[in-house]
C-alpha cells in the first residue's frame, strides 16, 4: 500500500500515522475489547443453546477433552463448525459493508442490497447446473467471479455522473442487477428440480446444513480480502477526501479502487459460497462500528469486522431459540431486524437529500 | 433522450392545448380530448402489433399443427374441431392472460410513475409485487400441504392471498415512508427495503414444504403464463374489466396533478383523494395481475416509458401504455418460450433479463439530467 512519507494534517491535533491520541485512543482500545467480549459471548452461546440441551459444564468439558459420548460430538461435529463458519460470515459480510459504504460514499450499501450476493448466488447455480461442481473449493472461485462481475457492474451504471452516485441510483442499480441476476438463477433451478431442492435451502442464508469443512474452504479468500481491506484502510481515508486530494497526497486512486473492489468480490463472494446470501449484516455492522469509531477505517475495519461476526452469531442463536422444535435461519431473522433498520436510516432527512 | 416537456405536447386534458393549438377538440359531456395525430397513430400501431402477437400465440406455441391463417380462421368460427380444441382451450387463455396482465401492468406503471412524476417509482421497486407474493406462496404451500382443499385454494386462496398480500405491502411501503409527505427518493428506498425483505420471507415459507409444492411457488414467483387457464383468465378479466376503466377514468386527473397541486385545484381537482384513488387503483391493478401470473417484472416499469417515448408526451400516456404493457408482455412470453425451445422459459426471467438493463439506462440517464 502507498504511505507518504511526509505525514499529511487530519484534522484538530491528529496526524495520520498515529492512531489518535490519549483519551480517543482509550475509548477506542475499550470498545475493542469489548467488542471481543460480545463476541465471546455470543460464540458462547452458539456452542452451548442448541435444540439438544447441554448442561454448561458438559459442554465444556466435551470441549477441552472430548471424550466421543454424545455431548462432545454434537459440541465438536455441529455447533463448533458452525460457530466458526457464523464467525467467519460475519466477518467477511461487516468488512465488506464497510468497503462499499466508502467506495460508493454512499450509506446504504450492503452486499446483498447492491445485487454483489446475487451476482455470487447466480454464478454458483450456474456452475452447479452447467458443469456439475459439487464441491464449495471449485465454486468459490465462481462464486467470486460473480461478486466482482457484479460490483463492477452496478458500481460503473450508478456512478455515471461526477458527483458519483446517489444513495437512491446506487440502491435501484443494485434492485435491478439484483433482479435480473435472481431471474436467471430462478430459471436454473425451475429446469433442474435438484438444484431447486439445494437452493431454496441456501437462498435464505443459512449457517446450519452446509457441506463439511466449508468454513476451511472459504477462509484463505476472506482473509485475504481482509488483508486487502485492512492495507487500503489508510487509502480509504485518503480517499473520502475526494480523489483529487488522495492523489495529491500521493496516494494511488486506482490502485486503492481496485483492489477495493478485489476486497469486496473476495470477501462477499466467499461468504455467499459458503452460508447463502445473507442480507444486511454488512449495512448493520458498518453504522453500528462508526458510531463509535468515527470515519478512521484503520479502526473502522477491525470494528465492523467484530460487529458483523456477533451479529451473525446473535442472529443464528435467536433463530434457535425463537422456535421450540425447530428454528429460524440467521438469513430470516436478519432480514427481519434489518428490514426496519433500512427504514428507520432511509427516514433520516440527511440521507435523502443527499 | 432529450426532455420531454416541450409546451407543444403538454398532455393536459384540462389545460386545453389543443384549442391554443388550433386543435380539434372531441367534448363527450364534461369530458375532453384534444386529438393528437401521433398518439393516435402509435396506438394503432401498438394495437396492430398486439393482434399480431395474439395471433401468432395461437398459432405457433408447442407444436406446429396450428398455421396463422388456421387459427385466424378458428377466431372466425371456422377451423376443424381439433385445432377449434387448440386454439380455443390450449392457447387461448395464455394470451388472454398475457395480454390482460400485460395491460393491468403498463396501466398500473403508467399511473404511479404519473403520480411520483418519476419513471424509477414503478410496482417494481416499491415492492408490491414481492408482497403480493407472500400472500400468494402462503396459500401454495399451506393449501398445497391441506390435500382436499388445494383445488379451491389454487383457484380463489391464491389470487386473494396475492391482492390482500399486495395492497398489504404498498400500505406499509406509503406509511413507512411518510414523513409530513411522502418524498420520492425515500418512497424508494423504503420500497427496496420493503420488497427485500419479503423476498425473504417468501424463500423463506419455500423451505416449510415438500419440493413440489415449493417448485409451483418458484414458478409462482419467477412469473410465469405456463399455468393460464380458463378460470384463471376469466377471473383475470372479470377484475380487470372493472378495474381498468375505471382507473382509465380516473386517470384523467393525473394531467391536472402534473401542473402542480395548487394548479391541479384551480382546476377543480380534489388533489388528495384523487391521489389516494389512484395510487389505490394503481395498486389493485398490479395485484390482479401478479395474482394471475406473478409479478412480471419491469413491464409495469417500461412500458409506459416507451409509449410516453414514442408519443413524444410529458407523462406517460395511459390509454397508450396499457396497449403497449399488453403487446410486450405477449411478445416477451414467445421470445421467453421460443428462443430456447425446446426449453420453455417462464415470461418474467425474459422480462428481467431485458427490463433491468432499461432501468439502469434510467437511471445513467437522470443522472446526467440532474447534473445539468
Amino acid at each position: 500500500m502507498t504511505t507518504s512519507a511526509t505525514a499529511p494534517p487530519r484534522g484538530a491535533g491528529e496526524s495520520a500515522p498515529s492512531f489518535g491520541t490519549g483519551p480517543r485512543l482509550r475509548r477506542r482500545l475499550a470498545g475493542l475489547g469489548l467488542l471481543l467480549a460480545v463476541l465471546a459471548a455470543c460464540a458462547a452461546l452458539s456452542i452451548a443453546v442448541g435444540s439438544r440441551s447441554i448442561a454448561p459444564a458438559d459442554v465444556w468439558s466435551s470441549l477441552v477433552a472430548p471424550d466421543g459420548d454424545e455431548s462432545s460430538t454434537i459440541v465438536h461435529a455441529l455447533r463448533l463448525p458452525r460457530t466458526l463458519l457464523g464467525a467467519v460470515v460475519g466477518v467477511a459480510l461487516g468488512v465488506a459493508g464497510v468497503l462499499m459504504q466508502s467506495h460508493t460514499r454512499n450509506p446504504i450499501a450492503d452486499p446483498s442490497l447492491l445485487g454483489v450476493a446475487y451476482g455470487a448466488a447466480c454464478a454458483v447455480v450456474l456452475s452447479i447446473f452447467l458443469l456439475g461442481l459439487t464441491d464449495v473449493s471449485t465454486y468459490v472461485w465462481f462464486a467470486i467471479g460473480g461478486a466482482l462481475a457484479a460490483s463492477v457492474a452496478v458500481f460503473a451504471v450508478a456512478s455515471g455522473g461526477s458527483r458519483g452516485p446517489t444513495p437512491v441510483t446506487l440502491l435501484l442499480a443494485g434492485a435491478a442487477m439484483s433482479a435480473m441476476l435472481s431471474a436467471v438463477t430462478s430459471a436454473v433451478v425451475l429446469l433442474d428440480e435438484s438444484s431447486l431442492e439445494v437452493y431454496r435451502f441456501w437462498r435464505i442464508g443459512s449457517l446450519s446444513g452446509r457441506p463439511e469443512g466449508v468454513t476451511a474452504q472459504v477462509l484463505p479468500f476472506v482473509a485475504a480480502g481482509l488483508v486487502l481491506a485492512l492495507a487500503g484502510s489508510r487509502g480509504m481515508n485518503a480517499l473520502a477526501l475526494g480523489d483529487d486530494v488522495a492523489a495529491s497526497l500521493g496516494h494511488r486512486v486506482r490502485l486503492v479502487r481496485a483492489s477495493g473492489v478485489a476486497a469486496i468480490a473476495l470477501l462477499a463472494g466467499g461468504a455467499v459460497a459458503a452460508a447463502g446470501p445473507i442480507g444486511f449484516v454488512g449495512l448493520v455492522a458498518p453504522h453500528a462500528a462508526r458510531a463509535v469509531t468515527g470515519p478512521d477505517h484503520r479502526w473502522l475495519v477491525p470494528y465492523a469486522a467484530l460487529c458483523g461476526a456477533a451479529l451473525v452469531l446473535a442472529a443464528d442463536v435467536a433463530g434457535r431459540v425463537v422456535r421450540g422444535s425447530g428454528e429460524v435461519e440467521a438469513g430470516i431473522v436478519l432480514a427481519v431486524l434489518g428490514g426496519p433498520f433500512f427504514v428507520a436510516l432511509a427516514r433520516r432527512r440527511r440521507l435523502i437529500e443527499l | 433522450m432529450s426532455a420531454p416537456a416541450s409546451p407543444r405536447t403538454s398532455p393536459s386534458p384540462h389545460a386545453d392545448p389543443g384549442a391554443a393549438l388550433n386543435r380539434p377538440v372531441a367534448h363527450i359531456g364534461p369530458a375532453a380530448w384534444t386529438w393528437r395525430p401521433r398518439t393516435a397513430l402509435v396506438c394503432l400501431a401498438v394495437a396492430a402489433l398486439l393482434a399480431a402477437a395474439f395471433l401468432r400465440a395461437l398459432a405457433a406455441f408447442d407444436t406446429a399443427d396450428v398455421g396463422l391463417a388456421d387459427a385466424a380462421a378458428v377466431l372466425l368460427g371456422g377451423g376443424d374441431p381439433g385445432q377449434r380444441f387448440i386454439v380455443l382451450e390450449l392457447r387461448m387463455p395464455r394470451a388472454a392472460t398475457g395480454a390482460l396482465v400485460g395491460a393491468a401492468l403498463g396501466l398500473s406503471g403508467a399511473i404511479l410513475q404519473s403520480l411520483a412524476r418519476n419513471p424509477l417509482a414503478s410496482p417494481d421497486t416499491l415492492g408490491i409485487g414481492w408482497g403480493a407474493a407472500i400472500g400468494a406462496v402462503t396459500v401454495i404451500v399451506f393449501g398445497g400441504s391441506a390435500g382436499g382443499v388445494s383445488g379451491i385454494a389454487a383457484q380463489f386462496g391464491v389470487p386473494a392471498g396475492a391482492i390482500v398480500g399486495g395492497l398489504a405491502a404498498t400500505a406499509a411501503v406509503f406509511g413507512l415512508s411518510w414523513r409530513s409527505g411522502v418524498h420520492s427518493n425515500r418512497l424508494l428506498l423504503v420500497g427496496v427495503a420493503v420488497s427485500l425483505t419479503c423476498a425473504n420471507l417468501v424463500y423463506w415459507i419455500m423451505t416449510w414444504t415438500d419440493l413440489q409444492s415449493a417448485a409451483r411457488a418458484q414458478t409462482w414467483v419467477t412469473g410465469s403464463l405456463h399455468a393460464a387457464d380458463w378460470d384463471r383468465a376469466g377471473a383475470a378479466a372479470v377484475a380487470l374489466a372493472a378495474v381498468i376503466p375505471l382507473t382509465l377514468g380516473v386517470g384523467r386527473a393525473l394531467g391536472a396533478l402534473g401542473l402542480g397541486d395548487d394548479a391541479a385545484r384551480g382546476l377543480g381537482v380534489r388533489v388528495d383523494a384523487a391521489r389516494l384513488v389512484l395510487l389505490l387503483l394503481s395498486a389493485l391493478l398490479v395485484c390482479v395481475a401478479t395474482s394471475a401470473a406473478g409479478p412480471i417484472n419491469f413491464v409495469a416499469l417500461a412500458a409506459p416509458q416507451i409509449a410516453m417515448r414514442l408519443c413524444r408526451c410529458a407523462q406517460p400516456p395511459l390509454f397508450t401504455a396499457t396497449l403497449m404493457g399488453a403487446a410486450l408482455t405477449l411478445v416477451a412470453d414467445q421470445l421467453a418460450a421460443g428462443l430456447f425451445a425446446p426449453l420453455q422459459l417462464p415470461v418474467g426471467v425474459f422480462t428481467a433479463v431485458l427490463g433491468a438493463p432499461y432501468l439502469m439506462y434510467l437511471i445513467v440517464l437522470r443522472h446526467r439530467e440532474a447534473r445539468l
